[in-house]
């Protein structure tokens, strides 16, 4: 394995995301409130490019104690990555799938040193597994 | 600590409505692969876009009075006049959460060296995914079945065929199409089996299912009887109508998509089966599309109990319902892959081998590319081989020779 620095911290706004490709790996990168997340870039589902996708808060249903529905409204304090092929929502501190943890996105060590961002490089070739 | 001074770091960006079909399925290369070695993939439902090509389509329409009030629309601002598709109740994309159903909104070539945009999109989608043959469907004129506008549904459909078979098939041998019936009007359906069965690149006849007339109708006899005669298959292929009464109950867009899609084709397979129309034209092919797979054991179940003990109702039969859909046709898409036993038993009770053909439904929401096929445990290699290409070249009568590159 083999660890890569990426740039800087300060290139990444917060929040921010990052897809890269080193040698045929794909990783996604993200800075959110203040931590950085990796995963590689490839949906449980059927691999599609989970990490390129849109960013959007998790959608909740509020409901009131007796039980009714106000309709849909978006969680204030959970930020998804959305896999553009078929709209898989992995929570992006996790990287489990909002509803059903079993489906995740496969983790990439990720850490900060000197100002600078580096993740580990996994051995296999993400992106043909 | 290795830094990146040794290696190149590409940066991916963003998928957007806007990203090359090539990027946006670049993955689904690296999984084609696993086909690699096949002799023949052929993807039998695959989707046009209609709305950036709908001024060509309505320079076509043969009234001249819809389309001059087709035109004066366009020129209004309505994307699609004459279309009962509704925009404010489209929401296939999720909010952009699934940007291909919101495009195609890609750069493409110039069009004199190229082709036609459209045909550009659709080498880049079977390039990519490893396919040699698509089977094109519109997307919109999927619900015109119900549009209440006298010769709507009629006029749109001659000119979708037109377009097809003058501007898009003669571009690319790889694009296939099918005869869009305009099933309200039998006599105008017949007409268009006459003019359009030998156009080359014309694999078949296609109903959209999202419509309220019933199949076995004295009225379509003469028809299917023309089809048969072609040898070429009748296709239903499945839509949305939220404007159905019981489906106005349902208030979200998955609820509605999760059964209509399904319902209509129940509908028709059950009139089809019940009313012994295979007993009545055994020579007709028939292929259901984009309904899943999870609905056949299903109606096969419900139906072989029910006709058992009401046989006097359903006196053309001559075996059970089940083995009636044993010999039609289904695409695979969406498939429903959560269980895998059930999916299992499913294709077994399908005849999945010989029966089962691969629909990518690309650029919808719920597209499945090859590899949904090719990474199915329980399927021996051969079935995999037949479902890819081989069972739609013998229903299409497609040589089996490698055509992408």
């Amino acid at each position: 394995m083999s660890e890569i620095n990426i740039g800087t911290v300060a290139s990444f706004d917060d929040p921010s995301r990052r897809v890269i490709e080193i040698a045929g790996i794909q990783v996604g990168v993200f800075q959110l409130d203040g931590e950085f997340y990796a995963y590689e870039n490839k949906c449980p589902h059927l691999g599609g490019p989970a990490c390129q996708g849109k960013i959007l808060p998790r959608v909740l249903e509020d409901v009131t104690e007796d039980k009714k529905s106000l309709g849909r409204v978006f969680a204030r304090n959970q930020l998804n990555v959305i896999c553009p092929w078929h709209g898989f929502e992995f929570d992006i501190r996790t990287g489990a799938h909002v509803a059903v943890p079993k489906y995740r996105l496969r983790p990439v060590a990720v850490r900060t040193e000197g100002g600078e961002v580096f993740i580990t490089l996994p051995k296999k070739n993400l992106a043909t597994s | 600590m290795n830094d990146r001074s040794d290696q190149t770091v590409r940066d991916l960006p963003e998928i957007t409505a806007a990203t090359d079909t090539r990027d946006y399925l670049s993955h689904a290369t690296r999984f084609a692969q696993q086909h690699e070695a096949y002799d023949l993939i052929i993807d039998v439902d695959a989707h046009l876009q209609e709305a950036q090509f709908w001024p060509e389509i309505i320079d076509l329409l043969e009234n001249d009075v819809l389309k001059q009030t087709a035109q004066a629309m366009l020129k209004g601002g309505s994307a699609m006049p004459l279309s009962n598709l509704a925009p404010g109740q489209n929401f296939q994309s999720m909010a952009g959460r699934v940007p291909h159903q919101s495009g195609p909104r890609e750069l493409t070539d110039d069009p004199e060296t190229s082709g036609h945009r459209f045909v550009q999109i659709v080498r880049r989608a079977m390039n990519t995914m490893g396919v040699d043959y698509q089977v094109i469907f519109p997307t919109a004129m999927l619900l015109l079945g119900t549009s209440p506008v006298d010769g709507a549904e009629l006029y749109l459909s001659r000119a979708y065929n037109r377009w097809l078979r003058d501007v898009i098939l003669p571009q690319d041998k790889r694009i296939l199409g099918l005869v869009y019936l305009p099933f309200n009007s039998p006599e105008d359906c017949e007409k268009l089996v006459k003019d359009f069965s030998n156009v080359p690149g014309i694999v078949g006849f296609t109903v959209t299912s999202v419509r309220h007339v019933p199949v076995h109708s004295p009225s379509y006899m003469r028809l299917y009887a023309m089809i048969e005669e072609t040898g070429k298959p009748l296709v239903f292929h499945a839509g949305p109508n939220w404007n159905d009464a019981s489906f106005q109950m349902l208030n979200r867009f998955i609820s509605m998509h999760a059964l209509s899609f399904v319902h209509y084709n129940l509908i028709h397979m059950t009139n089809w089966i019940v009313n012994a129309i295979p007993e009545r034209f055994p020579k007709l092919k028939t292929l259901w599309v984009e309904g899943g797979l999870a609905w056949i054991p299903y109606l096969m179940q419900r139906l072989d109990h029910e006709f058992l003990m009401r046989q006097n109702e359903a006196p053309g039969l001559k075996k059970l319902p089940s083995e009636y859909m044993k010999e039609m046709y289904f695409s695979s898409q969406p498939m429903e892959q959560c269980h895998p036993n059930a999916l299992k038993v499913t294709m077994d009770m399908m005849n999945a081998e010989t029966q089962l053909l691969f629909a990518s439904d690309w650029p919808h929401w719920d597209f499945n590319p090859p590899h949904t096929v090719t990474t199915l445990p329980f399927l021996s290699d051969e079935a995999k081989r037949n479902i890819l290409g081989l069972n739609a070249a013998k229903l299409f009568g497609l040589p089996i020779k490698r055509v992408r590159p």
